[in-house]
């Protein structure tokens, strides 16, 4: 047995199915060890999308995704990813290749400082300098991606490691780390605040982050507001955490959220953030939401509280046990007034946005596509203003909503949809993106292709990068600069140069045909929908 | 502004000193001086880093200190809690007419002359911060021709509930 047959097998402890990647020399003593594995590996078209794929597989599966590249520029390429995962605090496991323990630091061919450039986006990372650790090192690695506030952890390993005879492999059964110790479990006495808070408080609200997504606590969260009737806004991160149109639920906050989401979380005397960190996208003023109320912050990462907000009280520990010691707890609380007061906001402050009629109104055109899709289905919004007219428009119901929310990242959805497909072939995904934004991920319909992964995608085509030319409309007055995106491709020659199917909807009139022709059957097409250039997110 | 001791004891292992040095340029920390040594545990490093900062400044550092995964402890004081010292020599000109002022200061300081030859002279310190600083400004109306500190080096108080 070789260093590569041992993280072979340390991939099939932990219950790997798909490694993404993409070889050079550096990485192929694994990508030889790899074929007498059931483990399948998918051939990315660029090494980012490896990382992107691992996280939409990752925010499926509940575990760590994992990639795997070649050291020097494979490497480099995938930090985009790794940072994309690590904003949205994604547990993936990346797998670097690296040059021969006696090049390291000789700027050999292909040797890059991987470890030192990724130190800034990753929880951890090692440069493995003994065979004999690659078990130790694995096992350490799952666990610390998959606990505590979760995220990336990289493992470099030089060819020569990989080629190394390993006499025995022993897989630890735990993981003793001295200066590891995630707090899960929240304070009692600081729970017992809270509940006393609960009891006081005339206008409460939950803010839902991503957190509670990555706890898996969203049966938790949804029980508890349930029972004890208080409503919840989320961040971008949070969508999908309550239905979209549960009756306790107000919406997104945030700068490109609901005028009624914003104005709930201000206008509450208590305001619960779970599992969300309240960053400048979702909370633009942190002195509003400390002020006239009392503001707690439960999160797993003690740093994110009071890192931007100060906090009447803190709980730090995992939303899900936490949610689980609220639900033990009983009291009593009554705040049908303040529902009632939310719910004519949600009623009365309503964007109002006017459609052009020649093309697809992509407020109207997402609401009825989620309407349609499968209860469970998973929804992938890329970034630009595609991804704001996702968050404003998608309806939840008990799928998913993934983006990158964090970093925003161009080009996600589609590695992102890929993973998610590949998690549970089972389920509904569709990505959809703009004509940029596809753009930057379009070689991966060949991974598509090759491995028969039937995602969907639907292209919002403005030929404008229409964040920026909004941006630019607002700030410089109209003086668009680089982002005209007049020379794209015609995607039907695209699609049918990937063997996919294609549909065109040039305005809302067909909307219905095309999207129940679309929703059909469980293969990948390609639909393209032209929106206004104009048109406007805000 | 407050002036801010961490005493971090971290995993001796390379690329520790980079990744907690890089910790504070990325999120802005200010480091008035960092030094590092090992402990008698050689397995065991203890980095002292002098900071400063708002109070929600002092906090993160804290804060993110422990989110490193080398970081085995961070212990935080303020001056007054610690017992700080710092190591400096100092290099002057000596000529006839400052000579004798140059020995007055030493001896005022409790500083100490450690080499000498025809025209320069080797100061060493080793006191609080405060007065190594002030012993650096007396010396600078002479002439100085080079300086080298450790930076400041600081424990906790000694207390009988010490772990």
């Amino acid at each position: 047995m070789i260093g590569a047959d041992a993280i072979i097998k340390c991939l099939e402890e932990e219950g790997v199915k798909y490694v993404f990647g993409y070889p050079g020399v550096a990485i192929c003593p694994f990508y030889n060890s790899i074929l007498q594995s059931e483990i399948q590996t998918i051939l990315i078209r660029t090494e980012q999308n490896a990382a992107h794929a691992a996280s939409g597989m990752a925010r499926i599966t509940g575990k760590p995704g994992v990639c795997a590249v070649t050291s020097g520029p494979g490497a480099t390429n995938v930090i985009t990813g790794i940072a994309t995962a690590f904003a949205d605090s994604i547990p993936l496991v990346c797998i670097t290749g690296q040059v021969h323990t006696d090049l390291l630091g000789s700027d050999s061919f292909q040797e890059a400082d991987i470890t030192g450039a990724v130190e800034s986006f990753v929880k951890y990372s090692y440069l493995v300098k003994n065979v004999g650790d690659i078990p130790r090192i694995f096992k350490e690695a799952f666990h610390i991606a998959n606990t505590g506030r979760r995220g990336p952890v990289l493992i470099d390993i030089p060819i020569d490691i990989q080629n190394a005879p390993i006499s025995r492999f022993q897989y630890p059964e735990e993981v003793n780390m001295r200066t590891y110790k995630p707090t899960v479990k929240g304070h009692a006495v600081q729970i017992k605040k809270v509940i006393k808070e609960l009891e006081k408080a005339k206008r409460p609200i939950i803010c839902v982050g991503g957190g509670v997504l990555l706890s898996q606590a969203r049966e938790e969260l949804r029980g508890f507001v349930e029972k004890y009737r208080i409503p919840v806004v989320s961040t971008m991160m949070g969508i999908g955490v309550m239905p979209t149109e549960h009756p306790l639920y107000f919406g997104m906050v945030g700068n490109h959220g609901k005028a009624y989401a914003n104005r709930a979380m201000n206008e509450s005397d208590l305001l619960i953030m779970a599992g969300a960190r309240v960053a400048d996208r979702a909370v633009s003023q942190p002195d509003l939401i400390t002020k006239n109320k009392v503001l707690v912050h439960i999160d797993v990462d003690p740093a994110e509280i009071g890192k931007n907000a100060g906090p009447t009280i803190p709980l730090v520990g995992d939303v899900k046990h936490i949610f689980q010691d609220f639900a033990k707890e009983e009291f009593t609380c009554e705040h049908e007034e303040w529902i009632r007061t939310l719910s004519e906001y949600r009623e009365n402050l309503v964007a109002k946005r006017n459609p052009n009629p020649a093309y697809v109104d992509p407020a109207a055109f997402i609401t009825r596509l989620s309407e349609k899709m499968a209860p469970d289905g998973v929804y992938v919004a890329d970034v630009g203003q595609n991804q704001i007219w996702s968050c404003s428009y998608h309806i939840v119901k008990e799928g998913r909503f993934l983006t990158s929310g964090g970093m925003g990242t161009m080009g996600y959805s589609i590695p992102a949809a890929m993973g998610a497909k590949l998690a549970d072939k089972s389920r509904q995904v569709i990505a959809v993106c703009g004509d940029g934004s596809f753009q930057m991920s379009m070689m991966e319909l060949a991974t598509m292709r090759q491995y028969s992964v039937p995602v969907k995608i639907i292209v919002l085509k403005n030929g404008y990068l229409g964040m920026v030319r909004e941006y630019q409309h607002y700030t410089y007055k109209d003086n668009y600069s680089v982002v005209d995106l007049s020379g794209s491709p015609m995607l039907d020659k695209i699609a049918a140069a990937y063997d996919m199917q294609y549909q065109l909807l040039e305005n809302m009139d067909r909307a219905e045909e095309v999207l129940d022709a679309f929703l059909k059957e469980d293969t990948s097409v390609l639909l393209e929908c032209l929106i206004d250039p104009m048109d406007l997110v805000k | 502004m407050r002036k801010r001791i961490y005493s971090v004891l971290v995993e001796n292992r390379s690329g520790v000193l980079g990744k907690v040095a890089g910790l504070f340029a990325r999120r802005c920390f200010n480091i008035d001086s960092l030094t590092v040594g090992e402990t008698d545990d050689p397995e065991i490093s203890c980095m002292t880093i002098v900071s400063s900062g708002d109070e929600r400044t002092i906090e993160q550092i804290e804060k993110q200190l422990n989110k490193k995964l080398d970081v085995i402890k961070v212990k935080t004081f303020d001056e007054t809690q610690s017992i700080s010292r710092e190591l400096m020599l100092v290099k002057v000109r000596h000529n006839k007419g400052n000579r004798r002022e140059i020995t007055e200061i030493c001896e005022i300081l409790r500083a100490e002359i450690v080499d000498m030859s025809k025209h320069f002279m080797m100061i060493q310190i080793c006191d609080t911060p405060e007065r190594t600083k002030l012993l650096l400004t007396m010396l600078q109306s002479i002439s100085i021709a080079e300086v080298a500190r450790t930076g400041t080096l600081a424990l906790a108080k000694c207390s009988e509930n010490d772990d």
